[in-house]
């Protein structure tokens, strides 16, 4: 027997989501829609009485005050009118945790006899529209056929999932030739090259027997770009030499090199850890997750942040996550439906997906996203990028994780389900117009409350030191997880008594599984019954599922017979080493010449306005920056708290001033021109947030994010190249050493035509930052009237990738570069004087360059400043007013000092460029006066902030 | 007597550790308890002075905010509830707990049978907020505002915090028994639009409390402004000794004395 109970908004209040779809409906250019209503429904299987559906209904599902309820009917509106009705429910086997909690709540009420619940949305649209408008607005704005679909009449709501049939299944491998050893890897979607398939070939031929479909998947992805990271390990043709593993070359080396003692555990665990105070650590990832949100912005943003989440929940013995931090590239949101390639969504539909995933997830984890960045461009319009990143309390003696054979393997945490099957390999590969269908099992949704009860529960588990290991299950699921776990003992496992969300899943299915909120952990065998008991204590189940060995080889079980066995030696160290090309051409730019702009004023409201620099406040207003208790310095800052601050400040302990700095720099525009500039940009970027906001380079660690196009093509690779190289110059000379980091490679997207759009190269740097006191602090808006105005750091003519010249529509090959020495001294002086107090405001210049610093600080700070361009120290000295106000040259300040700290603030700056070029105002007028004291810019503070801020500002 | 404070957890709360600190700033002591252990008698409620249920997305708010609790609540713990409150002793539910307070029974009177009164829907401008509010502290018979400030300055972060009563009645009976603990004001102490009114809430109510001031329930968080660098303007107008929101919990601790 099924229930089916629909709910209405009372007509006295708002419907939000009908109103949301009628405004989408408008975007896609429908606009003969004169209402949308919404209805929430909600199916139960079982045996149920009148009275109890009526309990459930109304006291349990609708809100007396605001909603209505129908049991096995539906609300009528309109009925007059033309209208359109449409029943929207998820696909089989996708996570509906609406209906998890349902159940939850029914068992609450005392009700018994519901197996099964699910979900669904029923929309009336009023108006007349055609079977195309209807189609259209189901396929782009209703749902996404990945994980949705339109209810059909007479549709089986709750049908079996099938059985659990097991039929064991060997692949002929071992006669095969090259031709066919390709079309099997490319027919069971493994991603691996001819090359491993023979390597696999020859493994097997010489054990004398052919592998089983879970050996073959395990390799895959064990073996997959994502998990091996087998480009930038493996060997590379560059300018005549082979590199031998290029990060081992770089970044590895760099940290190796610099041998900080505060760095506790660099590249070898989920995240990499540094010391904090004498009791904790604190650890950060950053990770993306792209493939998946260019397919299903929600769950593949959504899932993103659980996953890197659960990180530094798998470092160590486990760290508390406390602050959340996300960037994200998308494709221009005003670009028209019919410039879209085919099976791409719209980016503002991607983006408006995107920020809700990340919001919903970290919200409710109650952790505080408190840094980030957007970047568009159209080359992203296919491939978005979405880097999520999370750090981690963690007490300095629970960092490292002990593995003996013997101990009990318990999974913990979520069901497995379908969900995610092939994620790690998929990732691997390109987009294409078809993605959305061949990969729409790699599509996750999370659980947001599966994955707080975990930690909530597991962070007691470990204070009680219930574990000796844990690690997450991220791509590749169990078989990633415990492959790598138990590398150096062994291990034994019973697929079948993973717990499974709905029947019908393979031993194959189980083991590669991607589905969310799950851990394994390893517990000695004195201990599994309290392990056990804890976990069922807060409703989050821990299930035993196999031992460690000691005869270093992974063997999987199903009912008893053995699936799958591979030495982990193989497993691990089996991958042949591919050797890739890579060589770098610098592009060819023709330096524009033109002659200066009459109102460089029109130009500060335009740059403002860009998307890249445009208020995000639309963003971060969603996300919760507040909880847990930390917050010093937020992501708006300034007199009405709108201002874009440089860098987040966040205490992770209460009880402390003590503080961690988090800040990043990213900069597309400039690795067209040459990923080299691009990295130590990036860096400078990020460090010079962090110097901003008050801190210092002394213990700030940075993590690098390559998204990168196909890097088996030699000019990708180039750059990649480049852009390592710069990583470790600039780290090298900062000191500030590498802790983690991630590559995705395979950013293209290819049309229908067969062209293949690769991202721009695209290098996330990270800085984590210790601030020894919190209350040291500075703000970027403007404080006091009187005070005076100086400008750190050298100003060159480097317009390449500026927002000034893309807004002309010129282009230029001086992309900003970075004097590293130079940089140091002054980022070392700015932190001495922000120590001493001399500071009053700081923000740093970057995108648009003086000209947009200066209308940021003074509309933060609703104040007027009055600057002269004349006294500016800048190279060449004769440098004109457009360039000197737009250029954007690294390691640069505008800072606000008091008139009586003058002197000090001067001394503390001696020995680097520097000037004293305006003063405060307490009107709300911006005044620019360049090279012979001509007027350049007049313009209202509040007009200027009005530019910044509507551009985004849904 | 030191009070001792049930900060009460389940799946999905997570303003748990800033609420049981601010207590202890305040010089109470106070422990997090699941609610499973409350259900199953482990721990007992009659043993605390005062219950806390905090902020969060308890199981998700997946049905609609604070429900599923609530019913918890209603259905599991009632008796023990009114003899919590019958014995004199405080409640306070800030955000996803008042959500839970209006759901379960207890504002804005303790009636775990009747239908619900008020509720507490999602936001004008559909969509959660993270932002800083004024709050006016009206004369009320609230434990918790003894003495205060005449405006407070908390962080509001919710989707579902439009406070509205089910009709004109029921307001009326608010504001006739000086109910109304807060009410949103702009900086100029004008009435408030949006975003000073963050969500549209009837009558600007930004808490309520019921007519023996002993259970208080806020969208608000006093607990996220109880440090001096909590305030979102500490680096233009400096360090103030502490935050605007320890008095309340202070005052919670003093009824005790």
């Amino acid at each position: 027997m099924i229930t089916r109970i629909e709910l209405a908004v009372k007509p006295a209040f708002p419907d939000f989501e009908g109103r949301k779809i009628k405004n989408g409906a408008h975007d896609l250019g429908v606009k003969t829609i004169d209402k949308v209503y919404s209805f929430p429904v909600t199916y139960l299987q079982g045996e149920l009485s009148e009275a109890n559906s009526i309990k459930i209904a109304g006291h349990l599902l609708a809100d007396n005050v605001t909603q209505d309820y129908l049991i096995n009917r539906k609300f009528e509106r309109d009925t007059d009118a033309k209208q359109w009705s449409v029943e929207i429910t998820f696909n089989r086997g996708v996570t509906d945790m609406v209906a998890e909690t349902t159940l939850k709540g029914i068992a609450d009420l005392g009700i018994t006899g519901i197996t099964e619940a699910k979900t669904a949305k029923r929309y009336i649209f009023i108006g007349s529209l055609t079977e195309e408008q209807k189609s259209l607005i189901t396929e782009k704005l209703l749902m996404n056929k990945v994980i949705e679909h339109v209810l059909q009449p007479g549709e089986a709501l709750f049908a079996p999932h099938g059985d659990d049939r097991f039929n064991l299944v060997h692949v002929p491998l071992r006669q095969a030739n090259a031709d066919e050893l390709l079309k099997i890897s490319r027919d069971r979607d493994l991603f691996l090259n001819l090359e491993e398939m023979k390597t696999i070939q020859k493994h097997f031929q010489d054990i004398g027997r052919e592998p089983t479909d879970v050996e073959l998947e395990m390799l895959a992805q064990t073996w997959s770009e994502h998990c091996s990271h087998k480009s930038l390990t493996g060997k590379i043709e560059w300018e005549g030499k082979v590199i031998d593993n290029l990060l081992k070359n770089t970044i590895f080396k760099v940290t190796s090199e610099l041998n900080k003692p505060w760095c506790v555990s660099v590249f070898k665990d989920n995240a990499g850890i540094i010391r904090f105070d004498d009791e904790y650590n604190i650890c950060f990832k950053v990770e993306t997750h792209n493939h998946p949100s260019a397919m299903e912005p929600y769950g593949g943003a959504n899932t993103g942040i659980g996953g890197v989440i659960r990180d530094p929940m798998g470092t160590g013995l486990g760290a508390k996550p406390v602050i959340n931090t996300d960037v994200f590239c998308f494709g221009p949101v005003d670009i028209k439906y019919e410039d879209l390639p085919k099976g791409v969504l719209h980016p503002k539909r991607v983006m408006q997906g995107v920020v809700s995933g990340v919001r919903d997830y970290g919200n409710r984890m109650g952790i505080p996203t408190s840094n980030g960045s957007i970047f568009f461009d159209e080359r992203y319009i296919g491939n978005p990028l979405v880097y999520c990143g999370n750090v981690g309390l963690i007490p300095v003696d629970k960092c490292e994780k002990t593995i003996v054979p013997g101990d009990a393997i318990i999974v913990i945490g979520g069901r497995t389900g379908r969900d995610g099957i092939h994620g790690a390999t998929a990732s691997s590969g390109e987009l294409h117009t078809e993605s959305e269908d061949t990969w729409s099992g790699a599509v996750q949704i999370g659980n947001p409350i599966v994955e707080k009860k975990l930690v909530d529960t597991l962070m007691q588990a470990r204070d009680l030191s219930l574990y000796r290991a844990i690690t997450d299950c991220g791509a590749g699921g169990l078989s990633s997880a415990i492959g790598e776990l138990a590398e150096t003992t062994g291990a034994e496992i019973e697929l079948d008594k993973v717990p499974l969300k709905y029947h019908g899943l393979s031993y194959m299915e189980i083991w590669i599984s991607e589905a969310q909120e799950r851990m394994v952990i390893f517990v000695a065998q004195d201990k599994v019954e309290q392990t056990l008991k804890l976990f069922a204590a807060e409703d989050v189940e821990a299930t035993i599922i196999g031992k460690t060995t000691n005869d270093k080889k992974i063997r999987l079980f199903y009912k008893g017979t053995m699936v799958g066995e591979l030495d982990m030696h193989f497993l691990h160290k089996g991958l042949p080493k591919t050797i890739r090309k890579a060589k770098w051409e610098k592009p060819v730019i023709k330096e524009a010449e033109f002659p200066q702009p009459a109102n460089l004023g029109d130009y500060v409201h335009k740059i403002l306005a860009a998307p890249n620099v445009c208020s995000k406040e639309w963003v971060i207003k969603q996300y919760d920056h507040e909880v847990q208790g930390g917050s010093a310095l937020k992501p708006l800052v300034g007199a009405a708290g709108d201002g874009p601050g440089d860098a987040s400040i966040t205490r992770p302990r209460m009880s402390s001033f003590k503080a961690v700095i988090l800040a990043n720099g990213l900069n597309p525009n400039y690795g067209l021109i040459d990923p080299y500039h691009m990295a130590t940009s990036a860096i400078d970027e990020a460090l010079r947030n962090v110097i901003a906001v008050g801190g210092s380079l002394e213990q700030t660690a940075i993590l690098d994010n390559f998204c990168w196009g196909n890097t088996d093509k030699p000019d990708r690779m180039g750059g990649l190249v480049r852009a390592a190289n710069a990583c470790y110059d600039a780290a090298k000379v900062f000191e500030t050493p590498f802790i983690s980091g991630k590559d995705s490679l395979n950013n293209e997207y290819q049309t229908e035509n067969g062209e293949s759009i690769a991202i721009p190269p695209t290098l996330l740097i990270s800085a984590i930052s210790v601030m020894t006191d919190a209350r040291k602090a500075v703000s970027m808006d403007l404080k006091e009237a009187g005070n005076l105005i100086y400008c750190v750091g050298l100003t060159k003519y480097e317009m390449g990738g500026s927002h000034y010249f893309n807004i002309l529509g010129k282009s230029s090959a001086t992309v900003p570069q970075v004097d590293l020495d130079g940089a140091k001294k002054i980022f070392t002086a700015m932190s001495a004087a922000t120590d001493k107090g001399l500071v009053r405001a700081c923000h740093d210049c970057s995108e648009g360059g003086i000209g947009i610093a200066l209308a940021e600080m003074a509309f933060a700070g609703a104040l007027g400043a009055e600057i002269n361009l004349s006294q500016l120290p800048k190279e060449p000295t004769t440098l004109r007013d457009d360039f000197a106000l737009f250029s954007e040259s690294n390691s640069r300040f505008i800072v606000e000092v008091q008139p009586g700290k003058q002197q000090q603030f001067e001394k503390a700056l001696a020995g680097c460029p520097f000037a004293h070029i305006g003063v405060v105002n307490k009107d709300t007028t911006l005044v620019i006066r360049g090279e012979n004291g001509k007027t350049l810019v007049k313009e209202d503070i509040y007009k200027l902030k009005e530019s910044w801020q509507k551009t985004l500002g849904w | 007597m030191i009070p001792g404070v049930l900060v009460l957890r389940a799946a999905g709360s997570n303003c748990d550790d800033e609420t049981k600190f601010a207590f202890e700033q305040a010089g109470a002591r106070a422990d997090l308890v699941h609610v499973n252990r409350l259900l199953n008698g482990e721990v007992k409620l009659e043993n605390y002075q005062i219950l806390a249920i905090p902020g969060g997305f308890t199981y998700g708010d997946d049905i609609s905010a604070g429900k599923v609790l609530a019913n918890q609540l209603k259905y599991k713990l009632a008796e023990k509830l009114h003899q919590f409150y019958n014995d004199k002793k405080l409640i306070i539910g800030i955000c996803n707990g008042f959500q839970v307070l209006v759901k379960a029974g207890l504002l804005p009177v303790v009636d775990f049978t009747a239908q619900q009164t008020v509720t507490l829907t999602i936001n004008d401008s559909g969509k959660y907020e993270d932002r800083w509010v004024y709050l006016k502290v009206n004369d009320s018979p609230c434990v918790f505002t003894r003495n205060s400030k005449a405006t407070l300055h908390y962080p509001v972060a919710h989707t579902e915090g439009k406070f509205v009563p089910q009709d004109d009645q029921t307001l009326q009976y608010l504001i006739d028994n000086k109910l109304v603990v807060f009410q949103y004001i702009s900086p100029d102490g004008k009435k408030p639009a949006f975003p000073w009114n963050p969500n549209g809430s009837v009558h600007d109510i930004a808490g309520i409390c019921d007519p023996s001031g002993r259970i208080l329930g806020l969208m608000p968080h006093p607990e996220r402004n109880i440090d001096p660098t909590h305030s979102p303007f500490w680096t233009r107008n400096g360090l103030a000794a502490e935050g605007d929101g320890l008095a309340l919990f202070k005052n919670a601790v003093q009824y005790f004395k």
